[in-house]
């Protein structure tokens, strides 16, 4: 990171004007969360939570490195719960209704919301089988069906003319972009509402990181994304609003442009320039 | 699609039969896992079961003291089980004695020594000696070692302890070697590296640097070992005999204690009688020995293991 | 002031790398030892056994005279036996696996079975001989049955199949389970679904190379008590049946010199059956090496 001598502003390039968003409530609530903590047995990663997401739009969360926005993340599809010693105080809602209560059923909030993991994951079997993965473990069983399900989801991870040939063949064959747009279109299978994305593009050559850019910017007019990433200047190509995380709590969260130029926070336009992080 | 994915998701959600699966997949994984404590349970409880019944015909302090063992005299059988220990501790120290020297030596060899090619060679022989059925060593041991032995030492019976001894030895060297080269090789290189920038010789890295560092491992390996031969049944009923005797001698008949329990079981003893709870005691008494070796095996290994 | 007198260290150079040399040459005939232990415990049973060896010894059943004498009964006996003990100890070993690796919390009860299978490990074969003679002969009244001797050989070598399962199934990779929860699957989904059949390989191996030593063990039969001479061959589990280690036992036992031969032979089968049943191991194993 380049050490600025004195205040200038940032020189990050945002690419094109958002969409102005007039009123707050034009756009519903997805992901509502309300003073909510959580410790890893006696660490206390995530500090007073308070931040609305909006569908349709693309949320980032940046911050350096153990800030915890990959905890908070991981939150909102209970995948924190896959490390025994959690502990979570506060309430976040999807869509109305808090996560974590007793009834919510962690598979099925899974289903609204999935999750694209930083370095591509998928499974050592054929591409089909890989998209078809979701559909088939909630019941979806006939050939016809999962065939449309599966082109669908690989056109609208935009690598169906890449591997309409070779449908059969195991996905370990495909470069390390590929595979990461495989694990898109796997979670585009289940039709969720939601998607998380944990450093998606980190593990990413130069070329396939900006094919992935494009897609999310696609995705957002169906589906609602957040997405963590270290990378600033992605985080200003893309978003629509930005949350800036310093060890677990939230410094500001605004629309992504007014983060980058005008910066509410001092310690918020100390990262941005590289001061520390 | 008629359907849209999400709706038919959440059809096949209502379904019952996923929830209950997923609730008693663990507890029947849970009682595959609770058999291998039964197994344990089921070892001791039938020894000591059987053994109390032999108590009750033998006094434990003629079993424990008894310098003779003739379950099979008529009149009056004794069974001390002394002599039995003997015999398997003279099979086993001969065994020791031959499986320490070889099979560190090759560890050693191995670890600090050989090149990449001649490990690819030596290991997969360890591998297949260690493979070797022990009735193949057993058969080895009574048709070709003893006859060979017999060449050397003329006084050799046909059935003696220092035949088995050899082959039992052979039997568990690729335990030593192969456990030790393990905890050798776990020995960092740059502690190598250290050394020999000091200007040591290999011999003295592997001794004063290596073998130390590593020697949790090759005791446990060690005392392993010596819990197989202790527990080894074929090569001893095949070259040893059936003479328990209460000496020191190699050279002639001698029987351990599995070999007694091979005996009885090939014969015509009746349920019932004393001597079939004897093989029950005998049984015992051999758990005992081996449970207290693995035991210590693991404390070595735990205790004194080195961090890096 | 120089401590270490040059001299002295050059005139002890030399015996030190002569001592160097000498011991090297010691660890290379102790590891020959080895080798050459093999090779003549090879040689002399293919000498011995190959004489013996033809289409009549594998077709007959034993006998007392030597030239007569076959392994039919024994090869189908083990084939039998192998029936059983194949299903059983790896089903339980799977999920014994299973349970260990996806479902047991830290608690004093899964140390305890854990602990409690590593030590199963150390016991001699001889007292599951005596477990499978009380427990399954006796008290379950099963005679010296296929069935009896099946059980007590799974349990014998039951913790080298759990160990083995345990290590492929550690093998697959997190990333893996994560992907599959990050799409709504059960943890039974997951499992059946990503982790198992990652894990195939490696549980696969593992158990031919259990099953191998379970073909080969005698012990536990000769306390079952199971016969030598048998002139007929099972027909179901219930039945009476003999083993090639027990059938080559019983013929080195025997006074005779022919009879050595004939065990010889009878080794050489035993071990192309292992030497079969490892290459197909060692051949999975090489063909599935993952890289993730």
């Amino acid at each position: 990171m380049i050490q600025l001598k004195e205040k200038t502003a940032p020189k990050i390039i945002v690419n094109e004007p958002k969409k102005v968003i007039t009123s707050p409530t034009e756009k519903n609530v997805v992901f509502k969360t309300a003073n909510f903590d959580l410790w890893y047995g006696e660490h206390h990663a995530l500090k007073n939570i308070n931040m609305d997401i909006l569908e349709n739009e693309v949320t980032a969360i940046i911050g350096p490195s153990g800030c915890g926005k990959s905890t908070y993340v991981k939150a909102l599809n209970r995948m924190v719960e896959l490390v025994p010693i959690v502990r979570t105080t506060g309430e976040i809602n999807y869509r109305g209704r808090n996560i974590f209560s007793a009834d919510y059923e962690v598979e099925e909030l899974r289903t609204k919301v999935g999750m694209v993991f930083q370095k591509p994951n998928p499974f050592p079997k054929s591409i089909y089988d890989n998209i078809a993965y979701g559909p088939r473990i909630h019941g979806i069983k006939n050939k016809k069906i999962l065939d449309e399900i599966v082109e669908k989801s690989l056109r609208g991870a935009a690598i169906w003319d890449d591997v309409k040939d070779r449908l059969n063949q195991n996905a370990y064959g495909l470069s390390g972009g590929q595979q990461q747009r495989i694990c898109i279109a796997r979670c585009l299978a289940v039709e969720p509402d939601v998607i998380l994305m944990d450093e998606p593009t980190s593990a990413l050559d130069p070329i396939s990181t900006l094919k992935v850019e494009e897609l999310v910017q696609e995705l957002k007019e169906k589906y609602s994304i957040v997405i963590v990433t270290h990378n600033m200047q992605q985080a200003a190509r893309i978003s629509d609003k930005t949350a800036f995380f310093l060890n677990g709590e939230i410094i500001e969260f605004d629309q992504t442009d007014k983060i980058f130029s005008t910066p509410a926070d001092q310690r918020t336009e100390d990262y941005i320039s590289g001061r520390f992080g | 699609m008629s359907q849209s994915v999400q709706s038919m998701i959440a059809a096949s959600r209502k379904k019952k039969s996923k929830k209950i699966v997923e609730k008693l997949v663990p507890i029947a994984l849970f009682l595959a896992a609770a058999v291998s404590v039964l197994t344990t349970f089921g070892i001791v409880f039938t020894l000591i079961f059987e053994t109390v019944e032999f108590f009750t015909r033998i006094s434990i302090t003629d079993y424990l003291f008894g310098t003779e063992w003739l379950p099979f005299s008529g009149k009056e059988p004794l069974y001390g089980v002394l002599p039995l220990i003997l015999g398997t501790f003279k099979v086993t120290f001969i065994a020791i004695l031959v499986a320490v020297p070889f099979g560190l030596g090759a560890a050693i060899y191995l670890s600090e020594y050989a090149s990449d090619r001649t490990r690819r060679i030596v290991k997969p022989v360890l591998e297949v000696l260690a493979g070797v059925p022990t009735i193949v060593y057993g058969f080895f041991a009574l048709t070709f070692v003893t006859p060979v032995l017999q060449q050397i030492i003329p006084s050799l019976k046909i059935f003696n302890a220092l035949s088995p001894g050899i082959v039992v030895g052979i039997m568990i060297l690729p335990m030593i070697a192969s456990m030790s080269e393990d905890a050798m090789s776990s020995v960092p290189n740059s502690i190598r590296e250290g050394a020999l920038g000091l200007g040591s010789t290999k011999f003295e890295v592997a001794i004063k640097i290596v073998l130390p560092a590593a020697l949790s491992g090759i005791v446990a390996s060690v005392v392993l070992a010596v819990s197989r031969a202790v527990g080894e049944t074929m090569i001893v009923s095949l070259a040893g005999g059936s003479t328990p005797t209460f000496d020191f001698g190699f050279t002639g008949s001698i029987q351990t204690m599995t070999a007694y329990i091979v005996q009885v079981t090939t014969g015509d003893a009746g349920y019932g009688t004393t001597i079939y709870y004897s093989i029950y005691a005998v049984g015992f008494t051999l758990f005992i020995f081996t449970l207290a070796m693995n035991l210590l095996a693991q404390y070595i290994s735990k205790r004194f293991r080195e961090e890096y | 002031m120089k401590y270490l007198n040059d001299a002295l260290v050059m005139k002890r150079m030399g015996s030190r790398l002569k001592s160097n040399r000498i011991w090297k040459a010691i660890f290379i005939i102790a590891t020959s030892f080895a080798l050459l232990s093999l090779a003549v415990l090879l040689f002399r049973i293919f000498s011995q056994g190959l004489g013996y060896l033809n289409l009549d010894f594998l077709t007959n059943f034993a006998s007392r005279i030597p030239e007569k004498a076959g392994i039919k009964a024994a090869l189908v006996g083990s084939l039998w036996l192998m029936a059983i003990v194949a299903p059983v100890s790896i089903i339980l070993g799977v999920s014994t696996a299973i349970y260990l690796e996806e479902y047991a919390k830290k608690n004093k009860l899964n140390d305890f079975i854990r602990m409690n299978i590593s030590n199963l490990a150390g016991v001699p074969s001889i007292v599951f001989g005596l477990l499978g003679l009380t427990v399954f002969v006796r008290l379950m009244d099963l005679g010296k049955s296929i069935l009896a001797a099946g059980f007590t050989m799974s349990l014998l070598i039951l913790p080298v199949i759990i160990v083995a399962a345990q290590e492929a199934i550690r093998a697959v990779p997190n990333e893996q389970r994560e992907a599959s929860y990050g799409m709504g699957a059960t943890k039974w989904q997951t499992i059946v679904r990503v982790v198992l059949p990652a894990a195939i390989p490696g549980i696969l191996t593992g158990s031919i190379l259990a099953l191998s030593r379970a073909i080969g063990e005698t012990a536990p039969l000769v306390v079952i008590g199971i016969p030598v001479i048998l002139q007929f061959l099972p027909t179901g589990v219930f039945d009476s049946f003999t083993a090639l280690p027990m059938q080559i036992f019983d013929w080195a036992k025997r006074p005779q010199e022919e009879f050595q031969f004939v065990a010889a032979a009878g080794i050489i089968v035993l071990m192309t059956v292992l030497v079969f049943m490892n290459s197909i191991a060692v051949f999975i194993r090489n063909k599935f090496q993952k890289r993730y």
